[in-house]
């Protein structure tokens, strides 16, 4: 960690960070707003409005939560099956020069599943499974649309919490629309196009053929990669084009391409909180919830990386000289990939730029960790703000019963139907992880996917649910969820993870926001909990480590924990 | 009912909508945008003979293990730097089969270069990189091979330190990421060299 220039491209990182919340959290209020004006409205209004017109979307009306569930869950299901048979068909379909086959039903299942989600684990590799036109069309729909609906959730939560006797919570597919048009689809294509001048591809060209310097053939995988590129890092999807995702060149060429696509996970995620602080008229919360994130995100980087400098003490002692170097690339190096490491999984992201399964153990610890408290540091689209108001209303919840006052919420009383429904999704999301990874233990099907033994076999596992039902989508890489045998247990318990982790978590919130909506006002007194400040930052976080702590640390144990000490006493599996 | 079919059909046609947009027109507006602004880039970045042979992509690294050429990094790309089904070896760090491999990368790079039998090695050179397709190899690892390549070829060592100094990637705008030496592209160059 003696590396001035790594602690620069850190602090330029947080700094760069700080400076786009602002200018974007005040373009999202524009965005979220049916009737918001933005400097784009000339060129993108009669899209919009034209979309409204075929589709039969009322923008004037507004739904209730249950309305707003439904659409949502109805808007789901058929892209799911929309990409289901475009995967299981696609030898049917244009695009596809290499010629490869259909899918099968477990693999189609869940990579539907993934995609619709927001998850994007791969239980294929992309270059050899996958047509242009699957990755063009079944794939990126779900990158712009997932992301969208996870921006509209938060909308619609935070606008429940902000009204009073209020009935409805927006409208799920006037802000879908709009976040994909005035937000995800601008920026994408400024963001491609500059991917494109780092040297990431975007052709649609069969494999190229080259003759290598020492006489051998090598066959270049080509195809429309950039264009998929942006919205998977901007949409926090991570779905790579690639098997290696990021850390292939032609996905991530320069550290220049890397550290724009690292702040581009960021991005919204970030911007959102300073939306939170606007629409609920308290701006200190707002970056109060941005401080808590800031922290977590910094504390991970720096065990992450100190984990990665200091090496593996048994190739060492075999004769290497640095810091842990297998299974990241050169032009990145050990600090980029560590930071990479910990922004994919605060995010619900899951791309990444080196493999995660090759860390060291405490390195791999801190992926595994953040994506274990829900990912709410900043997070995926949308996802982490949702996810991060659970929490906040827990402190709150928690700092209540402490003072022995009912809590209160930006002056809503939090009540016992609330905090059940907080309870709800905490306790499913833990119960599933939890629950699978211990079958998969004791299953054959389970132990037959691993790539390595020991506790790292049993990290792999953990690491695979965590991601599922945390809809992140990164891995332990080594594990195959897709065998050759065709033994569809992982594929099938991974789907149905993500669909519990994705869609148990938003029906309830939408029914938190539907029924903060309806909730009177309360003045706030001497005695109510300030939501700012120091003293909440610090509870936030307490609450979101403490809560992630007690669920997993057990399993943890188990997994990297035990493993670091084995590495210390040179044990191999 | 009556709302869920209407949802039902908001949902059809939005997907649809979303398709035309976003998976024709957006992909294609980058394809027309990169074809036209970034023609070689958006193609794959190919190093092409004056007869029109491709030998391969400036970002892809190439299997190098002969004396002769600076050799690249381990890889579990196929069988080796397999532009079509790039991958790490995910060998965890309690793994049996890493520290096989690594040992033998060890032993085998102090050999080629002529190493003392303690000597420290560069991490990058016995190790795999993340896609298998690292078309780097830091300066240190590449310092250490000169002697034997400039041996191998009969080139004055300065000649080929000169090569390395030129095809380093420093770090991008001098800050981000780490400086490499590009493999494929020092070695085409040393091919070309004319005595």
């Amino acid at each position: 960690m003696n590396n001035p220039n790594a602690w620069f491209q850190f602090a330029l990182f947080v700094g760069a960070l700080l400076l786009i919340t602002k200018p974007l959290g005040l373009y999202l209020v524009r965005v979220l707003d049916a009737q918001g004006r933005t400097f784009l409205d000339r060129l993108v209004k009669p899209i919009e409005r034209l979309t409204y017109r075929v589709c039969g979307i009322d923008p004037s009306k507004e739904q209730s939560w249950l309305g707003y569930t439904v659409a949502l869950l109805v808007f789901s299901l058929v892209s799911l099956l929309f990409t289901y048979f475009i995967l299981r068909y696609q030898d049917h379909l244009p695009l596809n020069p290499q010629g490869f086959p259909g899918l099968s039903p477990a693999l189609a299942f869940n990579t539907a599943a993934s995609f619709t989600t927001n998850t994007n684990w791969q239980s294929y590799s992309g270059e050899s499974t996958m047509s242009y036109f699957s990755q063009m069309v079944a794939l990126t729909i779900h990158n712009f649309m997932s992301a969208a609906c996870g921006i509209a959730i938060a909308a619609a939560l935070v606008r429940g919490i902000a009204r009073h006797y209020a009935k409805t919570i927006g409208n799920f597919w006037v802000d879908t629309v709009r976040v994909t048009y005035y937000l995800l689809a601008p920026l994408c294509l400024v963001f491609a196009l500059f991917l494109v001048s780092q040297g990431i591809i975007q052709n649609f060209q069969p494999y190229t053929t080259a003759h290598t310097l020492e006489g051998a053939t090598q066959t270049i995988a080509q195809g429309p990669v950039a264009s998929q590129v942006a919205i998977k890092m901007l949409g926090t999807n991570g779905g790579g084009f690639f098997n290696a995702n990021a850390a292939h060149p032609f996905e991530n060429p320069t550290p220049l391409s890397n550290f724009i696509q690292m702040l581009s996970i960021f991005a919204i995620p970030s911007a959102l909180t300073w939306w939170l602080g606007r629409t609920l008229k308290n701006q200190r919360h707002g970056w109060a919830v941005w401080s808590a994130m800031a922290v977590m995100f910094v504390v991970g980087v720096l065990v992450c990386w100190k984990a990665e400098v200091s090496g593996n003490p048994i190739h060492q002692h075999l004769g290497v000289a640095d810091g842990n170097m297998e299974g990241k690339e050169v032009r990145f190096g050990v600090f980029n990939s560590a930071l990479f490491a910990t922004i994919t999984t605060d995010a619900s992201c899951g791309a990444v730029n080196a493999m995660h399964d090759s860390f060291t153990p405490l390195g791999g610890l801190v992926p595994l960790f953040n994506i274990e408290t829900g990912e709410v540091i900043f997070g995926g689209v949308g996802a982490g703000l949702y996810g991060m108001l659970i929490f906040v209303i827990l402190a709150v919840f928690i700092a209540g019963l402490m003072v022995g006052r009912t809590p209160e919420y930006a002056g809503k009383k939090i009540e016992a139907y609330d905090i059940k429904l907080v309870m709800l999704v905490l306790m499913v999301l833990a119960a599933t992880i939890l629950g699978l990874t211990a079958w998969a233990s004791v299953a054959k099907w389970g132990t037959d996917g691993l790539n390595n033994a020991g506790p790292h076999g049993f990290s792999e596992m953990l690491y695979a649910f965590s991601s599922a039902v945390g809809n992140n989508g990164s891995a332990f890489a080594g594990l195959t969820a897709n065998p050759s045998n065709g033994d569809p247990h992982w594929n099938a318990t991974l789907g149905i993870a993500m669909l519990i982790g994705r869609f148990l978590m938003i029906v309830p919130i939408l029914a938190l926001a539907g029924n903060f909506a309806g909730k009177r006002l309360v003045p706030a007194s001497a005695g109510t909990f300030r939501t700012k400040g120091f003293t909440f930052v610090l509870l936030l976080i307490g609450t979101v480590v403490l809560v992630g702590a007690l669920t997993f640390l057990p399993g943890l144990a188990m997994g990297p924990i035990v493993e670091h000490f084995l590495m210390g006493a040179s044990t191999l599996f | 009912m009556k709302t869920f079919l209407s949802e039902l059909r908001t949902a059809l046609l939005l997907t649809a909508v979303f398709a035309v947009l976003l998976c024709g027109v957006y992909p294609l507006a980058v394809w027309a945008g990169g074809q036209a602004l970034f023609p070689a880039r958006a193609n794959g970045s190919l190093l092409t003979d004056a007869d029109g042979t491709v030998r391969g992509s400036a970002l892809l690294g190439q299997s190098f293990t002969s004396d002769k050429y600076f050799n690249s990094r381990a890889s579990a790309a196929g069988s080796g730097y397999d532009a079509t089904s790039s991958s790490g070896t995910n060998f965890g760090p309690t793994s049996q089969k890493l520290a096989d491999a690594i040992k033998a990368n060890v032993a085998a790079y102090r050999t080629s270069n002529h190493l003392a039998p303690d000597a420290p090695v560069p991490a990058d050179a016995v190790t795999a990189s993340a896609s298998g397709l690292d078309p780097h190899i830091s300066l240190a690892n590449a310092h250490l091979q000169a002697p034997r390549v400039a041996q191998t070829r009969h080139l004055p060592l300065a000649t080929v330190t000169a090569l390395i100094t030129t095809y380093t990637d420093d770090r991008d705008l001098h800050i981000f990421g780490e400086p490499g030496v590009n493999a494929l592209l020092l070695n085409r160059a040393l091919d070309q060299i004319r005595l």
